[in-house]
């Protein structure tokens, strides 16, 4: 099953290595990783997605709070939360796909933010799987370019993920 | 305080009450080992192998229970360390590991002796640092002796720029540390010990496995004590043995790979099972399904949470210091009434009972070939039982484990985990730092002691009287087993062609050799060494069977019940 895990650790160098090599070293899976420095500089919170069944997931909690440098970990996914994902696409805009394209991007509420004679770049921001829809209802062969952020998470209310 | 980095990395192992450094100097290390030979508070111990002074001072802390602390240079120093690093790290011994680096200004411009330390290193360390600033050396330093020593224990690596021995700052050593990303849990939380109790009261078939961890937190008494009251059986793993007496007779022996056929058999077969700072690994449970296939209700014990429900699932984990837990469970025993049922009990030790009846670990020694279980019994015999032994990997491993009977905490010294043949001679030399009278052995085999043997070199600088036990059958041993019983008994690269001679080579580092080649000389050579010769070290080459095997064996992959007995053969 997919999992949301949010940790809070110490803003060091190479924090971010312990982390990623912890996940390589156990063969645990990343589907996604993203790391910044929190309000207090001094903390970085990551956002990782795995999959793996109960037993996996536990001991990725537990090994991850076994590394000094992680101060919390918390599985979002065990509760209500918002996860969401920048995606940027780069797609060809040129004769009729430039009015489709637009029109699209708008219907995932996405935004152009480049444009040019033969292309937009076009921002889109959801979870994971609003990011898939938008690459699956567009022409496959107008996509040139996609990045994304990987996902990053918050619990719901009073789950507070802070020190 | 004005002082340099260099200054300030003495000034550190001395608050720390630091006996020994373990190490070798080299281009980046030379301002610290300058201030080493202004100071007599600690000593250094020159070794001729940076994975040496890594095995030795990892010894000194098995030994003793005090950090062990060591001293490389940049690069070939460190990378040198690793095996010795990552031997400590799989068996959870506290290490302080002080590496020079190159300036700060050379890091990542490939210069001469440089290595990406931290990274090389990462993954087998319970944490590292690189100082980057001299303003943060002493706190590094007192980290990194707080970490390695608390929860569950490991090496910790500080890389010091060379720079930054030279840098000057206000020097203070705190007295004490926190760390908000980092509090080890050590109580124990008394309703899982309620539970616990509870279901140890109503077994049937109960028993106690226990590992390393009695060993490192020194629960050793508690246990005793506990396994006592409760009158259930108790097995030790290979990294346990000592922390509950061999003599006693509510020990099975040791379990897993080579375990005795009782105590597999118990631990197969019972319906409580109390782990205790042991962390089902494969070579103790085999094939952790199979293990799954017998119902049962699991206790485990441990100081490290990502320990509990690892391997196989756990109905009452109970995370905490083992003496305090032990401790708590005492407590709760004498407190309430009931024991548990003497004839359940009865009946279940009958059944052990006829298990031992077996007796898994008889072998013949006739009058022409030495036995290699016969050296190991002797030696038990002519130590009483009251030596340290350390050993390296393979054949000699097991049978060392199994037939000295180690009655005492702290006196089996060997590499489990990470099983690094090489281990034995610097093993044998921490321990003699760290015992200054005792009685050290170390029994190894004619591949592994040639793996750091340049260590008689040191042995004798420093005169440390230990006894070298080579069990010389000429092969890989147990990489000739293993091709005897899974490989067509086809002997691939295992056979040890141009072996030197061993007692001339023991004279030449200025040592005394003998070379014993009948079984009727094994007793008397033994007892010559240890006696006649008690302060000198003696390398003692027993020429012996050439194809004994380990036995009992569960193979890779099998179950615990699925054993393979010498008599079966």
């Amino acid at each position: 099953m997919r999992h949301i895990i949010s940790i809070l650790l110490e803003n060091e160098a190479g924090a971010l290595s312990r982390v990623s090599g912890l996940f390589s070293a156990r063969a645990f899976n990343i589907e996604s990783l993203t790391v910044a420095a929190t309000e207090d500089p001094s903390l970085s919170r990551m956002t990782i997605v795995s999959s793996g069944s109960d037993s996996v997931i536990e001991q990725i909690t537990k090994q991850l709070n076994k590394l000094i440098d992680v101060v919390k970990v918390v599985d979002l996914s065990e509760a209500p939360h918002i996860e969401r994902e920048l995606m940027l696409v780069k797609v060809r805009a040129t004769g009729k796909d430039r009015e489709e394209m637009k029109r699209i991007a708008d219907i995932f509420r996405g935004r152009i933010v480049d444009v040019t004679e033969s292309s937009y770049v076009i921002e889109l921001t959801g979870d994971c799987s609003k990011l898939d829809a938008f690459l699956e209802v567009i022409e496959h062969s107008l996509v040139l370019e996609t990045v994304r952020t990987g996902v990053c998470g918050i619990g719901r209310g009073d789950r507070i993920l802070k020190v | 305080m004005q002082l340099t980095g260099a200054e300030i990395v003495v000034k550190c192992l001395q608050e720390e009450k630091v006996e020994y450094v373990f190490g070798y100097p080299g281009g980046s290390v030379l301002y610290i080992y300058d201030e080493f030979f202004k100071q007599d508070k600690f000593k250094h111990v020159l070794v001729r192998h940076e994975q040496a002074a890594v095995h030795a001072a990892d010894a000194y802390s098995r030994s003793s229970n005090k950090v062990g602390v060591c001293m490389v240079t940049s690069g070939p120093g460190v990378t040198n360390a690793v095996t010795g690093i990552a031997t400590a790290h799989m068996d959870s011994i506290p290490l302080v590991i002080i590496s020079g680096q190159v300036p700060t200004h050379y890091i990542g411009q490939d210069a001469f002796q440089e290595c990406d330390t931290v990274g090389i290193t990462r993954p087998c360390v319970k944490h590292n640092f690189l100082v980057k600033d001299v303003k943060d050396l002493a706190i590094t330093l007192k980290k990194a002796f707080y970490i390695a020593q608390s929860g569950r224990p490991g090496p910790v690596l500080v890389d010091i720029p060379k720079d930054i021995t030279t840098h000057v700052c206000g020097f203070e050593y705190p007295k004490t540390i926190t760390m908000r990303s980092y509090a080890p849990n050590v109580k124990c939380h008394s309703g899982q010990a309620r539970k616990a109790l509870q279901l140890m009261l109503e077994a049937k078939r109960p028993m106690l496995y226990t590992g390393g961890g009695v060993i490192l937190s020194d629960a050793s008494s508690q246990l005793v004590k506990l396994a006592h009251s409760l009158g259930f059986p108790v097995t030790n793993t290979l990294m346990g043995l000592g922390g509950y007496p061999a003599t006693d007779k509510q020990f099975v022996g040791m379990l897993g790979m080579h375990g005795t056929y009782e105590a597999n058999m118990a631990m197969h077969h019972c319906d409580v099972l109390v782990a205790i700072g042991a962390r089902f690994d494969d070579r103790v449970i085999g094939n952790p399904a199979d293990f799954g296939s017998v119902p049962r209700k699991i206790i485990h014990i441990d100081i490290d949470p990502s320990s509990i429900a690892k391997r196989v699932d756990v109905d009452v984990p109970i995370v905490g210091h083992l003496p305090e837990v032990l401790g708590e469970l005492q407590a709760l025993f004498d407190e309430q009434k009931s024991k548990p049922d003497a004839k359940t009990l009865a009946a279940w030790w009958k059944q052990i009972d006829a298990w031992r009846g077996k007796d898994s670990l008889k072998y013949k020694q006739g009058k022409e070939i030495i036995m290699p279980q016969y050296v190991i019994e002797k030696l038990y015999e002519v130590t009483g039982g009251d030596a340290f032994v350390t050993s390296d990997v393979g054949q000699h491993q097991m049978w060392a484990a199994q037939y000295y009977k180690f009655d005492k905490p702290r006196r089996w010294i060997n590499s489990g985990g990470l099983g690094t043949m090489g281990v034995g001679l610097p093993y044998a030399m921490g321990v003699r730092f760290a015992n200054p009278e005792a009685t050290v052995a170390c029994v190894t085999g004619e591949a592994s002691i040639q793996m750091n043997i340049q260590e008689l070199s040191t042995a004798k600088q420093f005169r440390l009287p230990i006894k070298i036990i080579n069990l010389n059958n000429r092969y890989l041993g147990m990489v000739r087993q293993w091709q005897q019983m899974f490989h067509g008994d086809r002997h691939a690269e295992s056979y040890v062609n141009a072996l030197p001679d061993f007692v001339k080579l023991a004279e030449a580092y200025g040592h005394v050799g003998m070379l014993i080649e009948r079984p009727a000389d094994v007793e008397p050579a033994l007892r010559e060494a240890f006696t006649k010769h008690k302060n000198d070290l003696v390398f003692m080459d027993f020429i012996t069977d050439q194809t004994a095997n380990v036995y009992p064996m569960i193979a890779a992959g099998k179950g615990l019940s699925d054993m393979i007995l010498a008599e079966d053969l």
